[in-house]
């Protein structure tokens, strides 16, 4: 399944980069793209744990910049 | 600026006046760090506070933290003015960063300001606004002129024009008539207009552009992904050498606060941002520079590997020419041309034959049926029939022969439609595929742009090839193709060319050449799935002359990108060098950050611009 999410305060295009890579190597994740310019991530992952992984991506987003929210509603 | 940049504003001047403050007030020791202390806590805390919960994700070596590090170590080593400025500076780049780029992203939305809001719904004879999305296919909307087409759809009632320019780029409005189909996005300009939708909201033109361009930026360039790997690397490596810079020199050489402080500058210059941002801001704008003249590109891959074009294959009907038979000629012997078409017109006026069908358009009025008796058609050759009484034959070159009649030799492109009356010969009509208006043009841009050969494909025979090739200035034609000796001919090309190979096609069932190209571009996409989907590049209209633009605006993004690459790793590296050997101080470490990155950006929005 692939689903986008919109991104609040996403402020440095090396976070963004940084989202990425730790979010790519989460189990379950086929691609991610956390989009700067757009704020927006696309993620693809497995049907049955796609919240789960949802959840998890958000929080990495958050650990790498304090101030970014993924809107996951 | 939003609300969040302006409080920005304001605590950088209000910690400018501190700071300008506390360099007049003549204090020294503790009282002296106390007073820049202020300042630096007005402007600092944000990125101390930051730096710190990052410390606790374990983030480290991210900017809060080089930052706040740098700027206290100045203070430590007793630069507290130093310190104080490097803040300073530091906020005032970010906020130009972040204006520059939310600035950048407006103008880049803007483009693709096409999305329709609403649609006027008709049901039971009243209208009701509703939004596009839950249209179904074949209801019935009304657009009013001013409006913007919310769904793709055939016109019911109604004439107007339509301002498509947000679409194709081009400017010239477009009329459309009861039966036309039209597109979403487009603007009606004069009329109202009953449509009868064809397609969801989701599946309209609009969302299939906008959803084209948003996964644009997934599909990286290869200078994007030198970006990513280097921003992975850079930043440990200066971090590195800095702690190497601030240990190992004063070993041998002592001095112990000027090494930490030359240390403490290579952290401030740590930050791989300007590049970071920019190389991707700039494809994201060359792609929507490009969507704004109706071409559009499914990703920075296909930018890059297009401005390395040297070879541009063209495929010759609905290409180059209109892929629509028209007549093109009329030749008549003893008669008037209106005449000729005239006894050819109602000659055919019962065929379906494609030919016939043309003819008749070219006639323009309605054949008077009373005229005509006994009409017979001889598949393969022609018709006979009896117009006035007298025996008329319509037909190829071939039959009127085997006729004994004697015909006048006609061009060798086209199909002639020979005619006779009475068995005497009254002329010919010439079929032909007209070449689009632009299409010598295009090909001398291509040439013009530096491509090296340009090559036609065709499946038609090679005298018709030969000739619409000679009179566009193609360098090299190949005839007689089925579609599978298309893809074959590709492969071979490939082979020979140093650069990269364009494809250019309808996207009429040349999906597998298009895919098989380095670049493949469809072309008239308004209406088109097949198209859209095949091509790498799509061109909104059908207008050979966008493949050059398309080049140029390639060629153009690449540009900025090696500027803003070779700009940034260069300034970045002599400052590097420069404060390793103690010429460079904290200030010109923050220009090197962050003054570097809004140039960038700033040089990355001329990417949006379409070259003339």
């Amino acid at each position: 399944m692939t689903k986008t999410f919109r991104m609040e305060d996403l402020d440095c295009a090396n976070c963004a980069r940084k989202m990425e890579d730790a979010i790519r190597k989460l189990d379950g994740v086929q691609e991610v793209h956390v989009n700067f310019l757009t704020q927006k991530m696309i993620l693809c992952a497995d049907d049955d744990r796609f919240d789960e992984i949802a959840h998890a991506a958000a929080r990495i987003c958050q650990k790498v910049d304090a101030d970014c929210r993924v809107v996951l509603a | 600026m939003n609300r969040k940049q302006k409080r920005m504003l304001y605590r950088i001047l209000l910690s400018a006046g501190l700071f300008v403050a506390a360099i007049l007030i003549p204090a020294d020791g503790v009282l002296q760090m106390l007073l820049f202390g202020i300042p630096y806590v007005v402007i600092g805390w944000d990125v101390l506070w930051t730096a710190f919960r990052h410390i606790l994700n374990g983030q480290l070596f991210d900017e809060n933290f080089l930052m706040a590090i740098a700027s206290l170590g100045a203070f430590c080593t007793g630069e507290a003015m130093e310190g104080v400025a490097v803040m300073l500076f530091y906020q005032v780049g970010e906020l130009f960063q972040k204006c520059a780029v939310s600035k950048s992203r407006r103008s880049i939305a803007a483009l693709m300001d096409i999305s329709p809001e609403y649609a006027n719904l008709e049901e039971n004879g009243e209208t009701r606004v509703t939004d596009p999305a839950s249209v179904a296919v074949g209801s019935i909307i009304v657009s009013k002129p001013g409006e913007k087409i919310p769904l793709d759809g055939v016109v019911l009632t109604g004439d107007s024009v339509l301002d498509t320019a947000a679409l194709t780029g081009e400017s010239v409005p477009r009329g459309v008539h009861v039966g036309d189909s039209v597109i979403s996005g487009c603007i009606n300009l004069q009329g109202v207009l009953r449509i009868r939708t064809t397609k969801t909201y989701e599946n309209s033109t609009v969302s299939k552009i906008l959803s084209l361009i948003e996964e644009s930026s997934e599909k990286k360039a290869s200078a994007e992904n030198f970006i990513t790997k280097f921003a992975r690397w850079y930043t440990p490596c200066v971090v590195i050498a800095a702690a190497f810079l601030a240990v190992i020199p004063p070993l041998f050489f002592g001095g112990w606060t000027e090494w930490i402080h030359r240390a403490l500058t290579f952290l401030v210059v740590s930050c791989p941002c300007a590049l970071v941002i920019s190389v991707p801001l700039t494809f994201f704008g060359g792609i929507g520079g490009a969507s704004r003249a109706g071409i559009l590109v499914k990703g920075g891959n296909y930018l890059e590997v297009l401005a390395k074009a040297d070879t541009v294959v063209m495929d010759k009907t609905g290409t180059l020419t209109e892929g629509v038979f028209r007549v093109s000629e009329v030749q008549p012997i003893g008669m008037e041309s209106a005449k000729l078409l005239e006894i050819a017109a109602h000659a055919e006026m019962y065929s379906d034959h494609p030919i016939a069908r043309s003819i008749l358009e070219a006639y323009g009025k309605q054949p008077d049926a009373a005229r005509v008796q006994q009409m017979e058609e001889i598949v393969g050759c022609g018709v006979r029939t009896e117009l006035d009484g007298e025996t008329i034959t319509v037909g190829n070159e071939r039959w009127m022969r085997e006729n004994g009649i004697d015909c006048t030799a006609c061009p060798p492109y086209g199909t002639a439609v020979h005619v006779t009356q009475a068995r005497k010969y009254c002329g010919y009509i010439l079929i032909a595929d007209s070449l689009k208006k632009d299409a010598a043009a295009a090909v001398a841009a291509l040439k013009r742009a530096g491509i090296r050969r340009t090559v036609m494909l065709t499946g038609d025979r090679k005298a018709v090839g030969e000739a619409v090739a000679a009179q566009l200035g193609i360098d090299q034609t190949y005839t007689d193709l089925l579609p599978e000796d298309k893809v074959a001919m590709v492969e071979s090309l490939l082979g020979k060319s140093t650069g990269s190979l364009v494809f250019v096609g309808d996207g009429m069932n040349d999906a597998p050449v298009l895919t098989r190209a380095d670049v493949g571009i469809a072309m008239g996409a308004m209406g088109s799935d097949a198209a859209i989907e095949a091509a790498d590049v799509v061109l909104m209209d059908d207008h050979p002359s966008k493949v050059s633009l398309a080049i140029r605006i390639a060629r153009r993004t690449m540009r900025i990108v090696r500027q803003n690459i070779v700009f940034a790793l260069g300034v970045k590296g002599v400052i590097l060098l420069l404060s390793a050997f103690g010429y460079a101080n904290m200030w010109a470490a923050v220009f090197a950050d962050v003054g570097v990155a809004v140039i960038a950006i700033l040089n990355a929005t001329r990417a949006l611009r379409i070259p003339k």
